[in-house]
């Protein structure tokens, strides 16, 4: 087996004299993996991303990241100027050179193929979040960071997006790891789910229901078992013996 | 007809100014630093009175305090202050505190309207020469860093994940917009520095498809409004720097009227 991509050990992240948002938290990525990471706001998820891509600087602990690294990093949703006039075209080429056919490739891949001259903000959410993965995919990464992508998208379109993104993990072999605000429902293709909360509460593997008949009800028919749900399985959760705890404060309680 | 001198040097100075303000100008409306812009040319009186009292060249005490400004907004901005508020009581603040110093300054009366609208028409070859080092610096900075400002300009998270720093991109900006309030002092005036960096490039923006083009449309915009104005208070005898912002605003308003009628006589083209 290959080196790991990313390796953190007894990582501890924090602003200023704010106590720690993230403390002690251990974890591996391996080539190709699906991670993801759910927690609710302000469990630090999003620092986690960040100390791990070294845009952080960790206060204790380290991060090991594999040699030659290539990253593709999809961030949350951006607020745009409508003054700044921004075609698709020049948005994936911001910092990188593309020719045109380049360009084309990447939207066909990410399955908008017809907006490279169209204007950045007259996108729809679906659309601007597969444009954002398109300059992410321009590297060739080997691992692709996704931050909450599917917010504001309707069921329909993150289970599209799932679905996108495990044919491109199936295509070029890039690791994924997304994060995500929602506890329950998450990529089903997901390797691993790791539930942080300023530190690492739980982690396994999404449970594959989709055939069950709660997993209809819940998704209906149209998102073609690209979600599925994850059950927290806490080992503090003594007083909780049907996992449908306050996932927030059996966390908090936590050290 | 032929040009005196003192024209020509006027024409010169505003096209330096426009060189500097198109590009930058982008930037303050990409970034919503309008009020940024008014701040720290607001502070560039209190640096005029400086200046005079201790005998120094105005250039200088207007770069002191434009930059002491910009600094003292982009801790604040790092810090997230609400900055609304505290644009408004530091622009308001340094400007009347600057007109009180001057008062003080002792000797003669200085005539403060060349300060806060600007008097194109004396400047001289000394003047050029620090403008266009001035215009040299901004431009150096925002050709150099054009990738890295204009990705954290679109998200710093993208600009960070790509080894950009967004915080050096920002002190690019501070910089070159304290050196543009020195250029466009003796231009449009202090009062008017923010008009001629926002105005054109909102101009700019009607009729451009990318964020390059932009800037090349605000430098044209700026220029021929710096001519126009010029040559406009020549003939009607009219303040320069105001005539020059007001020829600004009429192509702004022109070119909404233009699209609108671009729009009705070729309504295919898509719609923005």
């Amino acid at each position: 087996m290959t080196a790991p991509l990313i390796e953190a050990t007894g990582l501890s992240v924090g602003y200023d004299h704010a106590p720690p948002v993230l403390r002690n938290v251990t974890f591996t990525l391996h080539a190709g993996e699906i991670v993801t990471v759910v927690g609710p706001n302000g469990s630090g998820k999003s620092t986690f991303v960040r100390a791990l891509l070294g845009m952080i600087r960790p206060a204790a602990g380290q991060v090991m990241r594999r040699k030659g690294l290539r990253v593709g990093y999809v961030p949350q949703k951006l607020h745009l100027d409508a003054n700044l006039p921004l075609t698709v075209a020049r948005f994936l080429r911001l910092n990188q050179r593309l020719d045109d056919t380049q360009v084309q490739a990447l939207l066909a891949r990410t399955g908008v193929p017809l907006l490279a001259a169209r204007e950045m903000v007259t996108l729809s959410g679906g659309q601007f979040q597969r444009v954002l993965l398109a300059r992410a995919l321009a590297n060739d990464p080997h691992l692709l960071v996704l931050d909450e992508p599917t917010q504001g998208l309707d069921q329909p379109g993150m289970a599209d997006f799932y679905r996108l993104i495990e044919a491109l993990r199936t295509d070029i072999g890039c690791a994924v790891l997304s994060v995500s605000h929602d506890l329950h429902v998450v990529m089903s293709a997901s390797d691993r789910v790791i539930c942080l909360n300023g530190h690492i509460c739980c982690e396994g593997a999404p449970s594959v229901v989709s055939n069950a008949p709660e997993y209809r009800a819940l998704f209906g028919l149209g998102t073609g078992g690209a979600l599925a749900l994850y059950q927290h399985h806490h080992d503090h959760g003594a007083d909780h013996p049907d996992h449908t705890h306050d996932h927030t404060e059996a966390c908090a309680h936590d050290t | 007809m032929t040009l005196d001198p003192f024209i020509l040097r006027a024409l010169v100075a505003g096209v330096l100014v426009a060189l500097a303000a198109g590009p930058l100008g982008c930037f303050v409306v990409w970034r919503r630093m309008a009020y940024f812009g008014d701040a720290t040319s607001h502070a560039a009186i209190l640096g005029v009175a400086l200046a005079l009292s201790f005998d120094v060249s105005v250039f200088a005490g207007t770069l002191a305090t434009a930059l002491t400004m910009a600094f003292i907004i982009a801790a604040m901005v790092g810090r997230g202050w609400a900055m609304d508020t505290m644009l408004g009581v530091l622009a308001h603040s340094a400007l009347a505190l600057g007109l009180v110093a001057v008062s003080f300054v002792p000797g003669v009366r200085v005539d403060l309207s060349l300060y806060l609208f600007g008097d194109i028409l004396t400047v001289t070859t000394a003047d050029l020469a620090v403008m266009a080092g001035g215009v040299a610096v901004i431009l150096g900075l925002l050709i150099w860093r054009w990738q890295g400002l204009l990705t954290a300009t679109i998200s710093d998270d993208l600009a960070q994940s790509m080894g950009i720093n967004p915080a050096r991109e920002r002190l690019v900006l501070t910089v070159a917009l304290s050196v543009i309030v020195v250029v466009g002092l003796k231009v449009v005036g202090a009062l008017l520095i923010a008009a001629l960096l926002i105005i054109p490039a909102a101009t700019a923006r009607v009729y451009a498809r990318s964020p390059e083009g932009m800037a090349w449309l605000a430098v044209w915009v700026a220029a021929m409004a710096v001519i126009a104005g010029v040559f406009g208070s020549l003939t009607w005898d009219t303040p320069t720097g105001p005539s020059i912002v007001s020829a600004a605003a009429a192509f702004f308003v022109g070119s909404l009227a233009g699209k609108a009628v671009q729009r009705r006589v070729w309504p295919s083209e898509p719609a923005r």
